[in-house]
């Protein structure tokens, strides 16, 4: 399927083709991954569902593939406003309608970038971080 | 006696027209379930109280009714009746049928059913559920294969009396299995019993039997064959064997629940005042379904009283089938033993529940589906015997 | 930033359903992602717990389902009854029969040890974290609604409609079953979940979050010292949630 993909994507890239019957991917801010395009443009799912898995299972929250750290980079803004995935200008919908795969992630997830406060871990000084709350609690006890 | 020769039914323009009928029953479903998927099972009866709603009490009625339509033919493998024998195919074919038919429903009804390959491809083992997609899966094919032998040629009759026994023991497990959906719910004091297993075999039985009557007199009626009276009053009396069967499981079942004071509360919300409910298990169940067909077939046996005993007993069957998966939910749990709910919204109370016209037509689909892929088989497959008058019944031993 | 292609392909090879391929790589993962020591995933040692004191909670409060609410992203649909709404957490007043003693609550996922809606799932999607959190996998889930019909607490919601404008936290679609996650985004990263610091803030702390399995943390000392219950305790689940003052 992705070798498919990427075969259409090669025909499609010779010069005669080029034009409006390529997709129209926007321009990301940021340091390119050091992977390199091609490896992203083929791995990104996999990498992602495998984070997921790993978030979601394990707990483990410090993962290197997650949609919001796409979202940092490549989300695009109209009239200063990101916009959704109901909007054709979304960056995974550029590609994926081209290539006509479905995704399915934005049925649960959010399209959009947003200010995550819960990325980075609590200090203690943070009211409500566990170790401020045990604190209070055992406090109140004596 | 002639030698039972197996034809396929003809196109006649009347197959032709039910054929259309049915088809449009598959399309009003399908367009029922492209419409829930795009808005949600919002528009549909069902509620966060009541989460399996009709479209739950076609499907477990097709299921359990497909491995009692294996029974015919188990019948006659197994235990050697040899006047059921040239119903054997047929019984195998509809008891395929039947399943495709409850299982599309359950499929159709899931709230991503763009995910069966998931379900189909990742298995929680300690689940009764995953186990039933096992169980259905393995019936298809044991069943598939158990209709092939049957109509090679030159086949050693041992080898399909062996292959008709697993089928016939794999029936057993499966609908075990659709019991125990029920009956491994310790949460809910409606479901929680072992004897759901059981009682769910003898439902399988007499349902099984009453479609299998009914879908092979209106093909035969269809193909211009003649069914006798003789063999339809025979099958007649046993149906009614196992109504008197279902009745009795099922009063073993509420006598034991009734005995254990925790359960008094859900038996009485069944049997007394549970309003649609217990109309539906008295009037319906009891009395449609179990003594009016019991009483038909024995007082007055004839050909009507066979057909109309078993359109009761399938009557009776879905008010049985309603009773325990929407009665179950409907009935509160008990999370606070000992105290009244005075705050608290749906706690406590008997949740309602008033199915929509999109469960409706899908569970109506999944009975066309049945009957289209059971019509269908008869028409490109030899599976129904040309005669089944009472002159050309082969004698039993 | 290190370069994640030779180690996730290999990841990738290794990663599967089996929960030992996923631990083994989890480690690789931390590794070559640049991990600190802080985060390490759900911690198999420890068991999240909460303590509910319905002496202390006010039957006209309902900050918790508030506060849960807004975080989680959940609350009334577009087209939704109070039939069809999720419900993670909700507030319940009892009397009790033989006294006439009333007493309010809240009640969210209970959190089993032994979980009911874990066992029936078809295809693993109801699960349990190391930690002892239920969760639902929506990413496998199919929409069965069996776990609904296997948890004691009617717990579990199913939504009935589609949302948009999820919590980044609390992804949420049409035709999955939902419930209370224990905020393990928030535990994850050091912080107390929602309903807990709601409580507090509404001055009541009738809820006390914390540890079970560690015999020096508030929550154990407090269940040692005075009576609880666990709903249904009948059913033998050892739920995660427990009750005082009931």
């Amino acid at each position: 399927m992705i070798m498919r993909i990427a075969l259409l994507l090669a025909c499609l890239a010779a010069p005669v083709w080029a034009g409006d019957l390529m997709p129209a991917i926007p321009v990301a801010t940021g340091d390119p991954h050091p992977e390199g395009n091609d490896y992203m443009r083929r791995n990104h799912m996999e990498m992602m569902k495998h984070d997921r898995d790993l978030t979601l299972r394990e707990g483990d929250r410090d993962i290197g593939a997650s949609l919001g750290q796409c979202f940092d980079c490549h989300a695009v803004e109209v009239a200063g406003e990101p916009v959704g995935y109901d909007n054709e200008q979304h960056f995974c919908r550029t590609c994926h309608d081209y290539a006509a795969v479905k995704v399915d992630c934005f049925m649960c997830h959010t399209s959009k970038p947003s200010t995550d406060i819960h990325r980075t871990m609590a200090t203690a000084d943070e009211p409500n971080s566990i170790a401020a709350y045990l604190t209070r609690v055992e406090g109140a006890e004596q | 006696m002639e030698r039972t020769i197996y034809r396929e039914i003809r196109a006649t323009p009347q197959v032709m027209q039910l054929g259309g009928l049915l088809a449009a029953f598959i399309l009003a479903a399908l367009w029922s379930v492209y419409t829930v998927e795009h808005h949600g099972h919002v528009i549909t009866g069902m509620t966060n109280q009541i989460v399996w709603g009709l479209p739950h009490v076609f499907a477990i009625f097709l299921i359990v009714a497909a491995s009692g339509a294996l029974n015919v033919a188990s019948i006659a493998s197994v235990f050697g009746q040899k006047a059921y024998k040239p119903m054997a195919r047929f019984s195998s074919l509809l008891a395929i049928a039947l399943l495709v038919g409850g299982l599309a429903v359950v499929v159709l009804d899931l709230g991503r059913p763009d995910r069966l390959i998931v379900a189909m491809t990742t298995y929680n083992f300690s689940s009764v559920f995953a186990w039933n997609v096992l169980l259905y899966n393995g019936f298809i094919v044991i069943v598939g294969g158990y209709l092939v032998l049957q109509m090679m040629r030159k086949v050693d009759p041992r080898l399909v009396k062996a292959a008709g026994l697993v089928a016939f023991l794999w029936r057993l497990a499966l609908t075990t299995g659709t019991g125990s959906i029920f009956g491994w719910l310790v949460a809910r004091p409606g479901y929680d019993a072992a004897i759901m297993a059981p009682l769910f075999i003898v439902m399988s039985f007499a349902f099984g039997l009453a479609v299998f009557i009914l879908v092979t007199l209106w093909l035969f009626t269809l193909s211009g064959r003649i069914f006798g009276d003789a063999l339809l009053i025979r099958m007649g009396r046993l149906l009614g064997i196992f109504a008197a069967a279902v009745l009795y499981f099922t009063a073993v079942q509420h006598l034991t629940n009734l005995y254990a004071t925790e359960h008094g509360g859900v038996e009485r919300f069944i049997l007394r005042d549970g309003g649609i409910y217990t109309l539906l298990f008295w009037g319906v169940q009891v009395v449609i379904g179990g003594l009016a067909p019991i009483a038909l077939v024995f007082l007055n046996p004839s050909r009507s009283s066979t057909v109309l005993a078993a359109t009761l007993v399938i009557i009776g069957g879905f008010a049985q089938i309603y009773v325990i998966v929407i009665g179950g939910q409907a009935y509160p749990l008990d999370i606070f033993p000992g105290f009244d709910v005075i705050e608290g919204f749906n706690e406590g109370i008997v949740n309602p529940y008033a199915p929509s016209i999109y469960e409706l037509l899908l569970g109506l689909g999944g009975v066309a589906i049945a009957l289209f892929a059971a019509g269908l088989g008869a028409k490109v497959l030899r599976v129904l015997p040309t005669n089944l008058s009472d002159a050309n019944l082969p004698a039993d031993r | 930033m290190t370069n994640r292609a030779e180690l996730t392909r290999r990841d990738i090879l290794k990663s599967g359903a089996a929960v030992a391929s996923l631990t083994l790589a989890s480690g690789v993962t931390l590794m070559a992602f640049g991990g600190s020591a802080d985060a390490k995933g759900a911690d198999a040692g420890k068991r999240w717990g909460l303590l509910i004191d319905a002496g202390k909670c006010d039957a006209d409060c309902s900050d918790c389902v508030t506060a849960c609410s807004t975080e989680n992203g959940w609350g009334h649909g577009d087209h939704g009854s109070p039939e069809t709404d999720p419900a993670w957490i909700r507030k319940v007043t009892l009397k009790e029969q033989s006294t006439g003693r009333t007493v309010s609550a809240p009640i969210m996922c209970q959190h089993c040890e032994a979980p009911p809606c874990v066992d029936v799932c078809p295809t693993g999607a109801s699960m349990q974290r190391p930690d002892g959190v239920v969760l639902v996998d929506k990413h496998i889930c199919i929409g069965c609604r069996y776990c609904m019909m296997a948890c004691p607490f009617k717990a579990r919601s199913f939504v009935h409609e589609p949302v948009a404008d999820q919590k980044v936290n609390a992804p949420r679609g049409n035709g999955t079953v939902e419930s209370c996650t224990l905020c393990v985004h928030r535990v994850d990263k050091g912080r107390i979940p929602a309903c807990v610091e709601a409580c507090e803030q509404a001055g009541h702390s009738a809820i006390l979050f914390g540890d079970l399995n560690d015999p020096d943390s508030p929550i154990s000392k407090a269940l040692e010292q005075y009576p609880s219950i666990a709903l249904r305790d009948d059913l033998g689940l050892n739920p995660a949630v427990r009750y005082q003052n009931m």
